[in-house]
């Protein structure tokens, strides 16, 4: 094996890349899972936000909704490298004086849950439109045979409303889960420790620069082409039952 | 637009007067001294961050068309590498390729005489032309992949109308094709060239000197935090106003 690695060229990097100490392999792994973990808070937050936004938006009152339009948009507008800097001052100035008035010090905020907090918010807003337009492609007539039923409003949501837009929804929200995972590298700019800036670090310490980015291009990517696979396999699973799309008019 | 009639329900007049009431706290509370001092270097920032957008998209556009042809119709050997570059492109964060141009390029080109010793070399030193080529590369890359839908989505009648015209194969492209695959996708272009100019701040960390790097050199000078940021907001947000608006009257004037 490693006379192989020898062969190619690649025996230095290899060195590199080793888990063990001399090597920084485990700093980039260790990197990896924060910043799956923080992905899949964000995504978790977002979806749970972008599920009240879309009642909101649909059923809410006429200031709900006004707002809801402004919260997405304004979100949509702004890059999330700036988003990301205001959410974190915002949130840490926030729990500082909440803490204040509880008669406490100033609190130091965990890297993982300031990155799920600013990306959940960015990650809400598009959830929104997202699940208000797979709610708003369910056939009504559902949710009106529910009602018929006497169902109450949250059954009709857990038993019918979510299993029929899943079909509708999860393109969307796949294409949400690969936008978390490649923000979470933004996060290394205002320096929590995730992949990307455990990369910077690896390659700057030691001049490799190529080997340490391309390898964690390839840790990227790796996650982006399963997560890819494991949502087609959700979508179809979300869509059993109903008639093909292929074949009918394109 | 809204129509002003729907503008003035009595909600909305109460929301945009707690807004004028929230615009003027911040004139009035919030400290804007700073301004101007820093005037002419945010209007410095200001054009960086607009011509390196409008570049990006000038030289990555033609390379997307190139990376859709070759996914929709091309031979195995094109559409292959085309469908790894734009899968590579989309499924790496745009910060990680910018980081990997400039310092891995960047560290790797010295070491050869030959280049040091070009006429290129003065703008190798520089940064904004690996920030360039990272969005352009970025922009050709997720495009791509709009054109390959948008030039397989042509309906096949036209491009075989122009062929029993005798038409030659260049006009039936720049003609029938290409026209009718833009305006497929020209509400999709819209919003992807505002995802393009949220991505231009990226290159602020390899010191090219944008308006987002002009609002991080206030706050580490003043030690002001919000002003700048808030600021910094509303020009984004104008600027993709800009761009919507123009996307908009481009989608009214194309024939249906």
């Amino acid at each position: 094996m490693s006379d192989l690695l020898e062969l190619l060229g690649l025996g230095q990097a290899a060195e590199l890349l080793s888990l063990s100490p001399p090597g920084w392999g485990r700093n980039l792994l260790v990197g990896l899972s924060r910043s799956l973990q923080i992905a899949a808070g964000a995504f978790g937050l977002g979806l749970l936000i972008g599920l009240l936004g879309a009642y909101g938006k649909l059923h809410g009152g006429k200031i709900t909704r006004d707002l809801l339009a402004i919260y997405t948009t304004v979100i949509r507008a702004v890059p999330e490298l700036v988003l990301i800097l205001i959410l974190y001052y915002v949130g840490t100035d926030l729990v500082n004086k909440a803490s204040a008035a509880l008669g406490g010090g100033p609190v130091e905020i965990s890297g993982i849950a300031a990155g799920i907090w600013v990306l959940g918010v960015v990650q809400g807003a598009y959830a929104t439109e997202v699940l208000r337009g797979a709610i708003q492609a369910i056939p009504p007539g559902q949710v009106e045979a529910a009602r018929a039923f006497g169902m109450p409003g949250w059954t009709i949501l857990r038993r019918v409303t979510i299993p029929a837009m899943m079909a509708f929804a999860v393109p969307g929200l796949a294409n949400l889960w690969l936008i978390a995972t490649k923000d979470t590298a933004l996060l290394a700019v205002v320096g929590f420790s995730e992949l990307t800036l455990e990369t910077r670090q690896a390659a700057s310490s030691t001049r490799a620069y190529f080997t340490f980015f391309m390898a964690a291009g390839a840790l990227y990517l790796m996650v982006t082409l399963l997560s890819g696979a494991l949502f087609a396999r959700l979508e179809k699973w979300a869509r059993r039952g109903q008639p093909s799309l292929k074949g009918g008019a394109r | 637009m809204i129509p002003l009639k729907e503008l003035l329900q009595p909600h909305r007049i109460l929301l945009m007067a707690l807004f004028a009431g929230f615009v003027l706290w911040c004139a009035v509370s919030l400290r804007w001294d700073w301004i101007p001092q820093y005037l002419p270097l945010a209007a410095h920032g200001l054009w960086t961050t607009l011509w390196i957008l409008l570049a990006s998209i000038a030289l990555g556009f033609p390379l997307a068309m190139l990376l859709g042809l070759a996914q929709a119709v091309g031979p195995w050997y094109l559409a292959w590498p085309a469908k790894g570059l734009c899968t590579v492109i989309r499924g790496t964060p745009l910060l990680l390729q910018i980081w990997l141009l400039y310092y891995g390029l960047g560290s790797l080109f010295p070491q050869f005489p030959w280049i040091r010793g070009s006429e290129l070399w003065p703008y190798l030193r520089q940064a904004w032309p690996y920030a360039l080529t990272a969005l352009t590369l970025s922009y050709a890359g997720y495009e791509g992949e709009v054109m390959r839908g948008a030039f397989s989505s042509v309906a096949k009648g036209q491009l075989e109308a122009a062929r029993a015209f005798g038409m030659p194969r260049r006009t039936i492209f720049r003609r029938i094709w290409l026209p009718q695959a833009v305006r497929n996708v020209l509400p999709t272009l819209g919003g992807e060239t505002i995802l393009q100019l949220k991505a231009t701040p990226l290159i602020a960390t390899i010191t090219v000197i944008d308006i987002y790097a002009v609002s991080s050199r206030v706050r580490s000078d003043t030690f002001i935090v919000y002003e700048p940021l808030l600021l910094l907001a509303l020009v984004y947000i104008v600027i993709a106003l800009v761009i919507g608006q123009g996307f908009a009257w481009l989608e009214r004037r194309v024939p249906r």
